[in-house]
Protein backbone atom coordinates (compact mmCIF):
# COMPACT_ATOMS: atom_id res chain seq x y z
CA UNK A 1 0.00 0.00 0.00
CA UNK A 2 1.53 3.25 -1.14
CA UNK A 3 -1.18 5.63 -0.03
CA UNK A 4 -1.87 5.58 3.72
CA UNK A 5 -4.92 6.65 5.71
CA UNK A 6 -2.94 9.71 6.70
CA UNK A 7 -2.38 10.58 3.02
CA UNK A 8 -6.10 10.25 2.32
CA UNK A 9 -6.89 12.62 5.19
CA UNK A 10 -4.24 15.08 4.03
CA UNK A 11 -5.36 15.09 0.38
CA UNK A 12 -9.05 15.34 1.36
CA UNK A 13 -8.08 18.37 3.39
CA UNK A 14 -6.27 19.96 0.43
CA UNK A 15 -9.28 19.30 -1.79
CA UNK A 16 -11.80 20.64 0.72
CA UNK A 17 -13.59 17.32 0.95
CA UNK A 18 -14.94 15.98 4.21
CA UNK A 19 -15.42 12.27 3.28
CA UNK A 20 -17.22 9.80 5.54
CA UNK A 21 -15.38 6.90 7.19
CA UNK A 22 -16.74 4.59 4.53
CA UNK A 23 -15.64 6.92 1.72
CA UNK A 24 -12.15 7.16 3.23
CA UNK A 25 -11.82 3.39 3.29
CA UNK A 26 -12.97 3.16 -0.33
CA UNK A 27 -10.66 5.97 -1.36
CA UNK A 28 -7.71 4.24 0.27
CA UNK A 29 -8.41 1.04 -1.65
CA UNK A 30 -9.17 2.75 -4.99
CA UNK A 31 -6.27 5.22 -4.95
CA UNK A 32 -3.83 2.42 -4.21
CA UNK A 33 -5.14 0.20 -6.98
CA UNK A 34 -5.20 3.07 -9.52
CA UNK A 35 -1.80 4.46 -8.55
CA UNK A 36 -0.29 1.01 -8.75
CA UNK A 37 -1.42 0.88 -12.36
CA UNK A 38 0.00 4.39 -12.95
CA UNK A 39 3.40 3.17 -11.76
CA UNK A 40 4.11 1.71 -15.18
CA UNK A 41 4.95 5.21 -16.39
CA UNK A 42 8.23 4.92 -14.50
CA UNK A 43 9.32 2.26 -17.02
CA UNK A 44 9.80 5.06 -19.56
CA UNK A 45 13.01 7.06 -19.71
CA UNK A 46 11.89 10.70 -20.01
CA UNK A 47 14.98 12.61 -18.88
CA UNK A 48 15.27 14.56 -22.12
CA UNK A 49 11.56 14.82 -22.97
CA UNK A 50 9.85 18.19 -22.62
CA UNK A 51 6.52 18.11 -20.77
CA UNK A 52 3.41 18.88 -22.81
CA UNK A 53 0.77 20.96 -21.04
CA UNK A 54 -1.45 21.70 -24.00
CA UNK A 55 -2.00 21.14 -27.71
CA UNK A 56 -2.83 24.66 -28.76
CA UNK A 57 0.73 25.97 -28.68
CA UNK A 58 1.26 24.10 -31.94
CA UNK A 59 -1.45 25.74 -34.05
CA UNK A 60 -2.39 29.24 -35.13
CA UNK A 61 0.69 30.64 -33.45
CA UNK A 62 3.20 33.05 -34.91
CA UNK A 63 6.33 30.89 -35.02
CA UNK A 64 8.61 33.89 -35.55
CA UNK A 65 7.78 35.29 -32.11
CA UNK A 66 8.72 34.28 -28.61
CA UNK A 67 6.73 33.50 -25.47
CA UNK A 68 3.21 34.79 -25.19
CA UNK A 69 3.71 37.00 -28.28
CA UNK A 70 3.31 33.83 -30.33
CA UNK A 71 -0.37 33.90 -29.41
CA UNK A 72 -0.89 37.40 -30.80
CA UNK A 73 -4.13 36.34 -32.50
CA UNK A 74 -5.76 35.63 -29.16
CA UNK A 75 -5.39 39.23 -28.03
CA UNK A 76 -8.63 41.11 -28.21
CA UNK A 77 -9.68 44.70 -27.91
CA UNK A 78 -10.48 45.80 -24.39
CA UNK A 79 -14.04 46.90 -25.14
CA UNK A 80 -17.16 47.01 -23.01
CA UNK A 81 -19.78 46.32 -25.68
CA UNK A 82 -21.34 43.11 -26.86
CA UNK A 83 -20.20 39.68 -25.72
CA UNK A 84 -17.19 41.05 -23.93
CA UNK A 85 -19.22 42.96 -21.42
CA UNK A 86 -19.30 41.54 -17.91
CA UNK A 87 -22.46 39.94 -16.58
CA UNK A 88 -24.94 42.45 -15.23
CA UNK A 89 -24.96 42.50 -11.44
CA UNK A 90 -28.41 40.93 -11.03
CA UNK A 91 -27.55 38.08 -13.43
CA UNK A 92 -24.30 37.42 -11.59
CA UNK A 93 -25.98 36.94 -8.21
CA UNK A 94 -29.14 35.26 -9.52
CA UNK A 95 -27.87 31.72 -8.88
CA UNK A 96 -26.35 32.49 -5.50
CA UNK A 97 -27.60 30.31 -2.63
CA UNK A 98 -27.49 33.35 -0.37
CA UNK A 99 -27.31 36.99 -1.43
CA UNK A 100 -28.55 40.36 -0.29
CA UNK A 101 -28.86 41.37 -3.94
CA UNK A 102 -25.53 43.16 -3.87
CA UNK A 103 -23.09 40.63 -2.39
CA UNK A 104 -22.71 36.87 -2.03
CA UNK A 105 -23.36 36.05 1.61
CA UNK A 106 -21.40 33.30 3.37
CA UNK A 107 -21.12 31.98 6.93
CA UNK A 108 -18.70 33.58 9.33
CA UNK A 109 -15.19 33.65 7.84
CA UNK A 110 -13.07 34.43 10.90
CA UNK A 111 -12.83 31.42 13.18
CA UNK A 112 -11.46 31.35 16.69
CA UNK B 1 -43.14 10.14 -37.62
CA UNK B 2 -40.98 8.49 -40.25
CA UNK B 3 -37.99 6.67 -38.81
CA UNK B 4 -34.38 7.68 -39.44
CA UNK B 5 -35.04 11.31 -40.26
CA UNK B 6 -31.83 12.99 -41.44
CA UNK B 7 -30.97 16.69 -41.56
CA UNK B 8 -31.54 16.61 -45.32
CA UNK B 9 -34.97 15.00 -44.81
CA UNK B 10 -35.93 17.73 -42.36
CA UNK B 11 -34.83 20.46 -44.74
CA UNK B 12 -36.63 18.89 -47.67
CA UNK B 13 -39.86 18.39 -45.71
CA UNK B 14 -39.88 21.98 -44.46
CA UNK B 15 -38.89 23.47 -47.83
CA UNK B 16 -41.60 21.47 -49.62
CA UNK B 17 -44.11 22.54 -46.95
CA UNK B 18 -44.81 18.92 -46.00
CA UNK B 19 -44.31 19.91 -42.39
CA UNK B 20 -43.31 22.90 -40.32
CA UNK B 21 -40.55 23.33 -37.79
CA UNK B 22 -43.22 23.69 -35.11
CA UNK B 23 -45.03 20.48 -36.07
CA UNK B 24 -41.74 18.64 -36.21
CA UNK B 25 -40.65 19.88 -32.78
CA UNK B 26 -44.01 18.77 -31.36
CA UNK B 27 -43.59 15.34 -33.00
CA UNK B 28 -40.20 14.96 -31.37
CA UNK B 29 -41.56 15.93 -27.95
CA UNK B 30 -44.31 13.35 -28.36
CA UNK B 31 -41.70 10.75 -29.21
CA UNK B 32 -39.50 11.77 -26.28
CA UNK B 33 -42.47 11.40 -23.92
CA UNK B 34 -43.16 7.92 -25.31
CA UNK B 35 -39.61 6.59 -25.53
CA UNK B 36 -37.53 8.37 -22.95
CA UNK B 37 -39.03 6.95 -19.75
CA UNK B 38 -37.33 3.65 -20.67
CA UNK B 39 -34.09 5.22 -21.89
CA UNK B 40 -33.46 8.23 -19.67
CA UNK B 41 -31.53 10.32 -22.20
CA UNK B 42 -33.01 13.70 -21.25
CA UNK B 43 -32.54 15.63 -18.01
CA UNK B 44 -34.40 18.81 -19.00
CA UNK B 45 -36.75 19.71 -21.84
CA UNK B 46 -36.87 23.33 -23.02
CA UNK B 47 -40.12 23.32 -24.94
CA UNK B 48 -40.69 27.05 -24.72
CA UNK B 49 -37.31 27.89 -26.21
CA UNK B 50 -37.67 25.18 -28.87
CA UNK B 51 -41.14 26.29 -29.99
CA UNK B 52 -40.08 29.94 -30.08
CA UNK B 53 -37.17 29.02 -32.36
CA UNK B 54 -39.38 26.75 -34.49
CA UNK B 55 -41.86 29.62 -34.79
CA UNK B 56 -39.09 31.91 -36.07
CA UNK B 57 -38.08 29.31 -38.69
CA UNK B 58 -41.71 28.89 -39.80
CA UNK B 59 -42.14 32.66 -40.05
CA UNK B 60 -39.02 32.84 -42.24
CA UNK B 61 -40.24 30.14 -44.59
CA UNK B 62 -43.71 31.72 -44.71
CA UNK B 63 -42.07 34.96 -45.85
CA UNK B 64 -40.24 33.01 -48.56
CA UNK B 65 -36.82 33.49 -47.01
CA UNK B 66 -34.27 30.72 -47.56
CA UNK B 67 -34.12 28.03 -44.88
CA UNK B 68 -30.89 28.35 -42.84
CA UNK B 69 -28.49 25.35 -42.97
CA UNK B 70 -29.99 23.63 -39.89
CA UNK B 71 -33.38 25.33 -40.13
CA UNK B 72 -35.94 23.44 -38.05
CA UNK B 73 -33.60 20.54 -37.25
CA UNK B 74 -34.43 19.11 -33.79
CA UNK B 75 -31.23 18.80 -31.76
CA UNK B 76 -30.31 18.28 -28.12
CA UNK B 77 -27.33 19.24 -26.02
CA UNK B 78 -25.27 17.36 -23.45
CA UNK B 79 -25.92 18.94 -20.07
CA UNK B 80 -22.31 20.09 -19.66
CA UNK B 81 -22.87 22.98 -22.09
CA UNK B 82 -24.49 26.02 -20.57
CA UNK B 83 -27.78 27.28 -22.00
CA UNK B 84 -29.14 30.70 -21.14
CA UNK B 85 -32.27 30.38 -19.03
CA UNK B 86 -32.31 26.57 -19.29
CA UNK B 87 -31.19 24.52 -16.29
CA UNK B 88 -27.70 23.06 -16.74
CA UNK B 89 -26.62 20.42 -14.22
CA UNK B 90 -23.48 18.72 -15.65
CA UNK B 91 -25.20 15.57 -14.36
CA UNK B 92 -24.38 16.70 -10.81
CA UNK B 93 -26.46 17.45 -7.74
CA UNK B 94 -24.18 20.38 -7.03
CA UNK B 95 -25.72 22.21 -10.02
CA UNK B 96 -29.25 20.88 -9.60
CA UNK B 97 -30.84 24.33 -9.78
CA UNK B 98 -28.28 26.19 -11.88
CA UNK B 99 -29.80 28.46 -14.55
CA UNK B 100 -26.92 29.81 -16.66
CA UNK B 101 -26.94 33.47 -17.66
CA UNK B 102 -25.31 32.85 -21.06
CA UNK B 103 -25.09 30.36 -23.95
CA UNK B 104 -22.20 28.09 -24.84
CA UNK B 105 -20.75 29.22 -28.21
CA UNK B 106 -21.42 25.86 -29.90
CA UNK B 107 -25.06 25.99 -28.77
CA UNK B 108 -25.44 29.60 -29.90
CA UNK B 109 -23.96 28.72 -33.32
CA UNK B 110 -26.37 25.80 -33.76
CA UNK B 111 -29.32 28.01 -32.92
CA UNK B 112 -28.05 30.79 -35.20
CA UNK B 113 -28.02 28.19 -38.00
CA UNK B 114 -31.69 27.46 -37.34
CA UNK B 115 -31.49 24.35 -35.16
CA UNK B 116 -34.29 23.77 -32.65
CA UNK B 117 -32.91 22.84 -29.23
CA UNK B 118 -35.25 20.32 -27.61
CA UNK B 119 -33.49 19.86 -24.30
CA UNK B 120 -30.50 18.87 -22.25
CA UNK B 121 -29.03 15.39 -22.22
CA UNK B 122 -28.02 13.09 -19.41
CA UNK B 123 -24.33 12.33 -18.86
CA UNK B 124 -21.88 11.13 -16.26
CA UNK B 125 -21.39 13.72 -13.54
CA UNK B 126 -19.03 16.42 -14.89
CA UNK B 127 -18.45 14.09 -17.86
CA UNK B 128 -16.50 11.69 -15.63
CA UNK B 129 -17.35 8.17 -16.60
CA UNK B 130 -17.56 5.63 -19.39
CA UNK B 131 -21.04 4.21 -18.81
CA UNK B 132 -23.31 7.13 -17.87
CA UNK B 133 -23.91 5.38 -14.54
CA UNK B 134 -22.23 8.29 -12.71
CA UNK B 135 -25.12 10.64 -13.50
CA UNK B 136 -26.49 12.01 -10.22
CA UNK B 137 -30.00 11.78 -11.72
CA UNK B 138 -30.50 8.41 -13.38
CA UNK B 139 -28.72 5.94 -15.62
CA UNK B 140 -29.25 5.90 -19.38
CA UNK B 141 -30.26 2.64 -21.04
CA UNK B 142 -28.76 1.71 -24.40
CA UNK B 143 -31.62 1.87 -26.95
CA UNK B 144 -30.14 -1.15 -28.74
CA UNK B 145 -30.32 -3.30 -25.58
CA UNK B 146 -31.86 -1.71 -22.53
CA UNK B 147 -29.97 -3.97 -20.11
CA UNK B 148 -26.73 -2.38 -21.31
CA UNK B 149 -24.99 0.95 -20.85
CA UNK B 150 -25.06 3.51 -23.67
CA UNK B 151 -21.42 4.35 -22.95
CA UNK B 152 -20.24 7.57 -21.46
CA UNK B 153 -19.86 10.15 -20.61
CA UNK B 154 -22.08 11.47 -23.43
CA UNK B 155 -24.47 8.53 -23.05
CA UNK B 156 -27.60 10.65 -23.36
CA UNK B 157 -26.29 12.29 -26.54
CA UNK B 158 -25.67 8.92 -28.24
CA UNK B 159 -28.90 7.33 -26.97
CA UNK B 160 -31.05 10.27 -28.07
CA UNK B 161 -29.80 9.94 -31.66
CA UNK B 162 -30.04 6.13 -31.62
CA UNK B 163 -33.63 6.26 -30.33
CA UNK B 164 -34.59 9.01 -32.82
CA UNK B 165 -35.39 11.49 -30.07
CA UNK B 166 -33.18 14.10 -31.77
CA UNK B 167 -31.75 14.29 -35.29
CA UNK B 168 -28.34 15.39 -34.05
CA UNK B 169 -26.83 16.11 -30.65
CA UNK B 170 -23.76 17.69 -29.14
CA UNK B 171 -21.53 15.85 -26.71
CA UNK B 172 -18.15 16.42 -25.14
CA UNK B 173 -15.11 14.17 -25.33
CA UNK B 174 -12.26 14.36 -22.80
CA UNK B 175 -11.04 10.77 -23.12
CA UNK B 176 -13.49 9.16 -25.54
CA UNK B 177 -16.80 10.44 -24.24
CA UNK B 178 -18.21 11.04 -27.74
CA UNK B 179 -16.64 8.16 -29.67
CA UNK B 180 -17.22 5.38 -27.12
CA UNK B 181 -20.99 5.99 -26.67
CA UNK B 182 -21.34 6.45 -30.45
CA UNK B 183 -19.79 3.01 -30.83
CA UNK B 184 -21.98 1.44 -28.12
CA UNK B 185 -25.22 2.91 -29.51
CA UNK B 186 -24.49 2.41 -33.22
CA UNK B 187 -24.33 6.06 -34.30
CA UNK B 188 -21.62 8.38 -35.66
CA UNK B 189 -19.68 10.54 -33.19
CA UNK B 190 -16.84 12.96 -33.90
CA UNK B 191 -14.24 14.45 -31.61
CA UNK B 192 -12.71 17.31 -33.61
CA UNK B 193 -9.15 18.63 -33.31
CA UNK B 194 -8.36 20.49 -30.09
CA UNK B 195 -9.04 24.14 -30.90
CA UNK B 196 -11.43 23.40 -33.79
CA UNK B 197 -14.59 24.08 -31.74
CA UNK B 198 -14.76 26.74 -29.04
CA UNK B 199 -15.07 25.47 -25.49
CA UNK B 200 -16.67 28.69 -24.27
CA UNK B 201 -19.61 27.64 -22.10
CA UNK B 202 -18.48 24.02 -21.74
CA UNK B 203 -18.31 23.26 -18.01
CA UNK B 204 -14.62 22.41 -17.65
CA UNK B 205 -13.50 18.92 -16.68
CA UNK B 206 -9.90 18.83 -18.01
CA UNK B 207 -9.27 21.95 -20.05
CA UNK B 208 -6.37 20.66 -22.17
CA UNK B 209 -8.33 17.50 -23.10
CA UNK B 210 -11.96 18.69 -23.36
CA UNK B 211 -13.59 18.86 -26.79
CA UNK B 212 -17.12 19.53 -28.05
CA UNK B 213 -18.36 17.49 -31.01
CA UNK B 214 -21.44 16.19 -32.83
CA UNK B 215 -23.42 12.95 -32.93
CA UNK B 216 -25.75 11.96 -35.77
CA UNK B 217 -26.81 8.88 -37.68
CA UNK B 218 -24.65 9.63 -40.73
CA UNK B 219 -21.20 11.08 -41.42
CA UNK B 220 -22.68 13.75 -43.67
CA UNK B 221 -24.83 15.11 -40.85
CA UNK B 222 -21.87 15.14 -38.50
CA UNK B 223 -19.97 17.12 -41.18
CA UNK B 224 -22.85 19.61 -41.41
CA UNK B 225 -22.98 20.16 -37.66
CA UNK B 226 -19.19 20.48 -37.43
CA UNK B 227 -19.20 23.12 -40.18
CA UNK B 228 -21.71 25.07 -38.10
CA UNK B 229 -19.94 24.95 -34.73
CA UNK B 230 -16.27 25.08 -35.85
CA UNK B 231 -14.01 28.11 -36.02
CA UNK B 232 -12.28 30.74 -33.99
CA UNK B 233 -14.19 32.28 -31.10
CA UNK B 234 -12.77 35.30 -29.30
CA UNK B 235 -14.28 33.94 -26.07
CA UNK B 236 -11.95 30.90 -26.10
CA UNK B 237 -8.28 31.74 -26.50
CA UNK B 238 -7.49 28.09 -27.35
CA UNK B 239 -9.87 28.08 -30.33
CA UNK B 240 -7.52 28.18 -33.29
CA UNK B 241 -7.29 30.68 -36.09
CA UNK B 242 -7.50 27.97 -38.75
CA UNK B 243 -9.96 28.28 -41.67
CA UNK B 244 -13.06 26.02 -41.63
CA UNK B 245 -13.42 24.12 -44.91
CA UNK B 246 -16.76 23.06 -46.36
CA UNK B 247 -16.69 19.59 -44.81
CA UNK B 248 -19.83 18.50 -46.67
CA UNK B 249 -18.44 19.41 -50.11
CA UNK B 250 -15.18 17.61 -49.25
CA UNK B 251 -17.02 14.35 -48.52
CA UNK B 252 -17.44 13.40 -52.15
CA UNK B 253 -13.77 13.63 -53.08
CA UNK B 254 -12.28 10.22 -53.92
CA UNK B 255 -10.50 8.21 -51.24
CA UNK B 256 -8.48 6.16 -53.73
CA UNK B 257 -4.77 6.39 -52.99
CA UNK B 258 -5.19 7.61 -49.41
CA UNK B 259 -2.94 5.75 -47.00
CA UNK B 260 -4.65 4.09 -44.03
CA UNK B 261 -2.41 3.26 -41.09
CA UNK B 262 -3.01 0.22 -38.91
CA UNK B 263 -1.18 0.05 -35.59
CA UNK B 264 -0.75 -3.35 -33.94
CA UNK B 265 -0.92 -1.64 -30.52
CA UNK B 266 -4.67 -1.17 -31.07
CA UNK B 267 -5.25 -4.87 -31.73
CA UNK B 268 -3.59 -6.40 -28.70
CA UNK B 269 -4.64 -8.21 -25.56
CA UNK B 270 -8.14 -7.44 -24.29
CA UNK B 271 -9.67 -6.82 -27.72
CA UNK B 272 -12.89 -8.78 -28.19
CA UNK B 273 -12.55 -11.24 -31.09
CA UNK B 274 -15.76 -10.14 -32.81
CA UNK B 275 -14.70 -6.47 -32.57
CA UNK B 276 -11.32 -7.36 -34.04
CA UNK B 277 -12.89 -9.26 -36.95
CA UNK B 278 -15.35 -6.43 -37.64
CA UNK B 279 -12.66 -3.74 -37.65
CA UNK B 280 -10.33 -5.83 -39.81
CA UNK B 281 -13.17 -6.37 -42.28
CA UNK B 282 -13.81 -2.60 -42.32
CA UNK B 283 -10.13 -1.94 -43.08
CA UNK B 284 -10.37 -4.47 -45.92
CA UNK B 285 -13.36 -2.48 -47.26
CA UNK B 286 -11.19 0.64 -47.31
CA UNK B 287 -8.51 -1.32 -49.20
CA UNK B 288 -11.20 -2.39 -51.69
CA UNK B 289 -11.98 1.30 -52.23
CA UNK B 290 -8.40 1.84 -53.35
CA UNK B 291 -6.85 2.99 -50.08
CA UNK B 292 -3.39 1.72 -49.33
CA UNK B 293 -3.20 -0.06 -45.96
CA UNK B 294 0.12 0.64 -44.24
CA UNK B 295 1.36 -0.81 -40.94
CA UNK B 296 2.36 1.92 -38.47
CA UNK B 297 3.64 1.86 -34.93
CA UNK B 298 2.33 3.85 -31.97
CA UNK B 299 4.74 2.37 -29.43
CA UNK B 300 3.67 4.35 -26.35
CA UNK B 301 -0.02 3.40 -26.55
CA UNK B 302 0.18 1.15 -23.46
CA UNK B 303 1.12 4.21 -21.38
CA UNK B 304 -1.83 6.28 -22.55
CA UNK B 305 -4.30 5.30 -19.81
CA UNK B 306 -1.99 6.09 -16.86
CA UNK B 307 -0.80 9.35 -18.48
CA UNK B 308 -4.36 10.33 -19.33
CA UNK B 309 -5.87 9.66 -15.92
CA UNK B 310 -3.12 11.66 -14.20
CA UNK B 311 -3.41 14.68 -16.49
CA UNK B 312 -7.22 14.56 -16.56
CA UNK B 313 -7.69 14.21 -12.81
CA UNK B 314 -5.06 16.85 -12.03
CA UNK B 315 -6.83 19.35 -14.27
CA UNK B 316 -10.21 18.29 -12.87
CA UNK B 317 -9.14 18.80 -9.27
CA UNK B 318 -8.25 22.37 -10.17
CA UNK B 319 -11.31 23.07 -12.36
CA UNK B 320 -13.77 21.71 -9.81
CA UNK B 321 -12.38 23.89 -7.02
CA UNK B 322 -14.88 26.54 -8.16
CA UNK B 323 -17.80 24.51 -6.83
CA UNK B 324 -17.79 25.85 -3.31
CA UNK B 325 -21.41 26.80 -2.65
CA UNK B 326 -20.78 30.54 -2.83
CA UNK B 327 -21.83 31.86 -6.22
CA UNK B 328 -24.12 29.16 -7.61
CA UNK B 329 -25.37 25.66 -7.02
CA UNK B 330 -26.00 23.63 -3.91
CA UNK B 331 -24.88 24.92 -0.52
CA UNK B 332 -24.80 22.85 2.66
CA UNK B 333 -25.82 24.50 5.91
CA UNK B 334 -22.84 25.11 8.15
CA UNK B 335 -21.65 27.50 10.83
CA UNK B 336 -18.31 28.49 9.35
CA UNK B 337 -17.06 29.10 5.83
CA UNK B 338 -14.59 26.21 5.77
CA UNK B 339 -17.23 23.78 7.06
CA UNK B 340 -19.60 25.11 4.42
CA UNK B 341 -17.06 24.44 1.62
CA UNK B 342 -16.42 20.90 2.77
CA UNK B 343 -19.98 19.91 3.43
CA UNK B 344 -21.17 21.49 0.19
CA UNK B 345 -18.61 19.57 -1.85
CA UNK B 346 -19.23 16.40 0.13
CA UNK B 347 -22.98 16.55 -0.38
CA UNK B 348 -22.86 17.94 -3.92
CA UNK B 349 -20.35 15.62 -5.62
CA UNK B 350 -20.79 11.92 -6.31
CA UNK B 351 -18.23 9.21 -5.54
CA UNK B 352 -16.44 9.14 -8.91
CA UNK B 353 -16.03 12.92 -8.94
CA UNK B 354 -14.60 12.81 -5.42
CA UNK B 355 -12.31 9.96 -6.42
CA UNK B 356 -10.94 11.96 -9.35
CA UNK B 357 -10.53 15.13 -7.29
CA UNK B 358 -8.59 13.07 -4.73
CA UNK B 359 -6.43 11.40 -7.38
CA UNK B 360 -5.69 14.71 -9.12
CA UNK B 361 -4.97 16.54 -5.88
CA UNK B 362 -2.62 13.73 -4.87
CA UNK B 363 -0.81 13.84 -8.24
CA UNK B 364 -0.29 17.59 -7.88
CA UNK B 365 0.64 17.62 -4.22
CA UNK B 366 4.12 18.44 -2.92
CA UNK B 367 6.43 15.45 -3.25
CA UNK B 368 4.36 13.71 -5.93
CA UNK B 369 4.16 16.37 -8.64
CA UNK B 370 7.31 15.25 -10.46
CA UNK B 371 6.61 11.55 -10.16
CA UNK B 372 3.04 11.76 -11.41
CA UNK B 373 1.95 15.00 -13.07
CA UNK B 374 5.22 16.03 -14.69
CA UNK B 375 5.93 12.45 -15.72
CA UNK B 376 2.49 12.15 -17.33
CA UNK B 377 3.04 15.39 -19.26
CA UNK B 378 6.32 14.03 -20.61
CA UNK B 379 4.64 10.80 -21.65
CA UNK B 380 2.01 12.95 -23.34
CA UNK B 381 4.81 14.38 -25.48
CA UNK B 382 5.93 10.85 -26.40
CA UNK B 383 2.40 9.79 -27.33
CA UNK B 384 1.96 12.88 -29.49
CA UNK B 385 5.28 12.20 -31.23
CA UNK B 386 4.07 8.68 -32.03
CA UNK B 387 1.19 10.20 -34.00
CA UNK B 388 3.44 12.82 -35.64
CA UNK B 389 5.71 10.02 -36.90
CA UNK B 390 2.81 7.85 -38.06
CA UNK B 391 1.17 10.71 -39.94
CA UNK B 392 4.35 11.19 -41.97
CA UNK B 393 3.51 7.82 -43.55
CA UNK B 394 -0.29 7.74 -43.57
CA UNK B 395 -3.29 10.07 -43.94
CA UNK B 396 -5.69 8.29 -41.58
CA UNK B 397 -5.28 5.65 -38.87
CA UNK B 398 -7.93 2.95 -38.41
CA UNK B 399 -8.60 1.18 -35.10
CA UNK B 400 -11.41 -0.17 -32.96
CA UNK B 401 -13.24 2.53 -30.97
CA UNK B 402 -13.61 0.25 -27.93
CA UNK B 403 -12.22 -3.14 -26.95
CA UNK B 404 -15.74 -4.59 -26.49
CA UNK B 405 -19.36 -3.82 -27.40
CA UNK B 406 -21.62 -2.19 -24.78
CA UNK B 407 -21.28 -3.84 -21.37
CA UNK B 408 -24.13 -4.46 -18.93
CA UNK B 409 -25.46 -1.87 -16.51
CA UNK B 410 -23.76 -2.45 -13.16
CA UNK B 411 -20.99 -4.60 -14.64
CA UNK B 412 -18.10 -2.23 -13.87
CA UNK B 413 -19.50 0.24 -11.33
CA UNK B 414 -17.51 -1.15 -8.43
CA UNK B 415 -14.19 -1.36 -10.25
CA UNK B 416 -12.97 2.12 -11.24
CA UNK B 417 -9.79 0.81 -12.87
CA UNK B 418 -11.72 -1.60 -15.11
CA UNK B 419 -13.94 1.33 -16.11
CA UNK B 420 -10.89 3.47 -16.95
CA UNK B 421 -9.46 0.68 -19.11
CA UNK B 422 -12.57 0.79 -21.30
CA UNK B 423 -11.12 4.07 -22.68
CA UNK B 424 -7.90 2.45 -23.86
CA UNK B 425 -8.31 3.20 -27.59
CA UNK B 426 -9.80 6.66 -27.26
CA UNK B 427 -7.71 8.65 -24.75
CA UNK B 428 -4.72 8.89 -27.10
CA UNK B 429 -6.52 11.28 -29.47
CA UNK B 430 -7.33 13.60 -26.55
CA UNK B 431 -3.74 13.63 -25.32
CA UNK B 432 -2.44 14.37 -28.83
CA UNK B 433 -5.36 16.66 -29.76
CA UNK B 434 -5.94 14.92 -33.11
CA UNK B 435 -9.46 14.41 -34.52
CA UNK B 436 -11.16 11.03 -34.14
CA UNK B 437 -14.46 9.62 -35.32
CA UNK B 438 -16.45 6.48 -34.53
CA UNK B 439 -18.54 5.02 -37.35
CA UNK B 440 -20.76 1.93 -36.99
CA UNK B 441 -19.09 -1.00 -38.76
CA UNK B 442 -20.85 -4.16 -37.65
CA UNK B 443 -22.82 -5.95 -34.96
CA UNK B 444 -21.79 -8.84 -32.77
CA UNK B 445 -23.75 -12.08 -32.36
CA UNK B 446 -26.05 -10.35 -29.86
CA UNK B 447 -26.81 -7.54 -32.35
CA UNK B 448 -24.73 -5.08 -30.36
CA UNK B 449 -23.13 -2.34 -32.46
CA UNK B 450 -19.39 -2.24 -33.09
CA UNK B 451 -17.58 0.99 -33.98
CA UNK B 452 -14.68 1.65 -36.34
CA UNK B 453 -12.49 4.49 -35.13
CA UNK B 454 -10.50 6.69 -37.50
CA UNK B 455 -7.89 9.32 -36.61
CA UNK B 456 -6.39 12.05 -38.81
CA UNK B 457 -3.84 14.84 -38.59
CA UNK B 458 -4.57 17.98 -36.60
CA UNK B 459 -7.24 20.06 -38.38
CA UNK B 460 -7.70 17.45 -41.11
CA UNK B 461 -11.31 16.63 -40.29
CA UNK B 462 -12.00 16.92 -44.03
CA UNK B 463 -9.97 13.77 -44.81
CA UNK B 464 -11.25 12.01 -41.69
CA UNK B 465 -14.89 12.63 -42.63
CA UNK B 466 -14.25 11.75 -46.27
CA UNK B 467 -12.86 8.31 -45.39
CA UNK B 468 -15.62 7.73 -42.83
CA UNK B 469 -18.24 8.70 -45.40
CA UNK B 470 -16.74 6.45 -48.10
CA UNK B 471 -16.73 3.55 -45.66
CA UNK B 472 -20.31 4.26 -44.60
CA UNK B 473 -21.43 4.14 -48.25
CA UNK B 474 -20.02 0.62 -48.61
CA UNK B 475 -22.24 -0.50 -45.73
CA UNK B 476 -25.33 1.08 -47.28
CA UNK B 477 -24.60 -0.65 -50.57
CA UNK B 478 -24.18 -4.02 -48.87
Amino acid sequence: MKVTEKDVAYVADLANLELTEEERARMLRDLNSILEYMERLSELETGNVAPMAQVSDRYGVDESRQGSDRFAYTIREDVKEGLRESLPHDAAVKNAPDTDGMFFEVPKVIER
Amino acid sequence: MAPALTIDDVRTAITKRQTTATALARDFYTRIRQEDPEIGAFLTLCEERALAQAGRIDAMTAEGKPLPPLGGVPVAIKDVMVTRGVRTTAGSKILENFIPPYDCTAVARLEAAGAVILGKLNCDEFAMGSSNENSAYHAVHNPRDKSRVPGGSSGGSAAAVAAEMAVATLGSDTGGSIRQPASFCGVVGLKPTYGRVSRYGLIAFASSLDHIGPFAKTVKEVALVLRTIAGRDPMDSTSAEVPVPDYVAELEKPVKGLRIGVAKEYFGEGLDSEVRAAVEAAIQKLADLGCEVVPVSLPHTEYAIPAYYIVATAEASSNLARFDGVRYGFRAKANTLSEMYRQTRDGGFGMEVKRRIMLGTYALSAGYYDAYYLKAQKVRTLLTRDFDEAFKKVDVIAAPTCPTPAFRLGEKVNDPLAMYLADIYTVTANLAGIPGISVPCSENHEKLPIGLQLFARHFDEATLLRVAHAYEQTRKAA
